[in-house]
């Protein structure tokens, strides 16, 4: 089976996958050679050398931390290499707390940006096949039922809370911060907010644990449309996907 | 990878001889990241994109030259005005493509 037809199938299983090429090497000396990297550090084929191999291996499994494809240079006693990196991550994941109406603009946003979507929410009337026609999956369950669920929440996890109720918003935030997630982001204005973070802060919730959450959701672009708030929280997500993440003042 | 894939997918369906050629560096501003693809079959397809159009068809061409060499290459455009590479990109920016025979 050619490396190819080995990517394509970990893309399918949406299991994540790095390919290490030669695509420079010293005067005499051919590119082209290839290697399979994987997340816990296996690998198949070989770049040609062990000290192009290791070398290759510590980038690919430091690159898999922020994903994208990157070419490094590796110096060995036959001069300097340039191995390029490209790893193949499997899709992230959107996790939507609430079938709002701004959750509908927000799925088909997702979808589009290449993200697998699931929606949650209790109320069965609101989470339906019509509404989220894109949708992967529709979770019917209070937030407080997660873990009962069993709803993975992984480091490829964005998290968009959009129930703006404390009841909800509690529970889903309790599954939240524990998680591994990529990002947490909370509807609700400025006093909501303020309010929300109050009430984690009295109920012991660790100060850094307050900050990972984003709220007032989404990027500030004067927004009032559900398709609208959809785009700001959306860019927000996408900021944070490739590290252009701000602090909020 | 997931923007040709299914392209590529048909066109092994149907015997093509494909060549893939990946942006595997890029300096100053450049239209399209590192992992941006482009394939080409020996019969002329393209599918993707490894610029903003500035140098899609010079990929082509040595797509093609890679495809009876059956060798990798890897080509640079747009590094600088004195370069021997004539065909540059208006952003000001450089990328390198790394183009192979895709088994």
């Amino acid at each position: 089976m050619s490396n190819y037809e080995k990517i394509k199938e970990h893309i399918a299983r949406e299991e994540m996958v790095a390919r290490a090429i030669v695509v420079h090497a010293p005067e005499g000396a051919a590119i082209g050679a290839e290697m399979l990297v994987y997340p816990d550090g296996r690998t198949d084929g070989s770049l040609g050398s062990a000290q192009l191999d290791q070398g290759a291996v510590a980038k690919t499994l430091e690159l898999m931390q922020r994903t994208g494809s990157k070419t490094y240079p590796i110096e060995t006693p036959a001069g300097q290499y340039e191995v390029f990196v490209d790893v193949f991550p499997p899709p992230p994941t959107l996790l939507v707390f609430g079938a709002v109406h701004i959750a509908i603009p927000l799925v088909k946003f997702a979808k589009e940006c290449g993200f697998r979507t699931r929606v949650i929410d209790g109320r069965q009337k609101f989470l339906t096949k019509e509404r989220f026609p894109e949708a992967d999956e529709l979770i019917e369950a209070w937030p407080d039922e997660i873990v009962e669920q069993n709803v993975k929440i992984d480091a490829n996890t964005y998290i968009v809370i959009l129930t703006h109720d404390e009841k909800f918003d509690g529970p889903a935030l309790d599954v939240s911060l524990p998680s591994p997630a990529r990002y947490i982001g909370a509807i609700g204005s400025k006093t909501t907010t303020a309010n929300r973070n109050e009430r984690l802060r009295k109920a012991g919730v660790s100060a850094k644990d307050i900050a990972r959450i984003h709220g007032p959701i989404g990027i500030p672009i004067g927004a009032k449309e559900p398709a609208e708030i959809a785009i700001s929280i959306m860019a927000e997500v996408l900021a944070v996907k490739y590290g252009f993440d701000r602090p909020k003042e | 990878m997931q923007e040709v894939l299914p392209t590529i997918e048909e066109w092994r369906a149907e015997g093509e001889d494909i060549a893939l050629a990946t942006v595997v560096k890029t300096t100053g501003p450049a239209p399209r990241f590192e992992g941006a693809k482009m394939a080409v079959t020996r019969s002329g397809k393209l599918v993707g994109s490894v610029s903003g159009g500035c140098v899609e068809g010079a990929v082509f061409e040595e797509a093609q030259r890679v495809l009876r060499s059956r060798k990798p290459k890897l080509v640079k455009y747009g590094i600088s005005k004195e370069s021997a590479w004539d065909i540059g990109l208006s952003c000001g920016g450089g990328i390198e493509v790394y183009i192979s025979p895709l088994e």
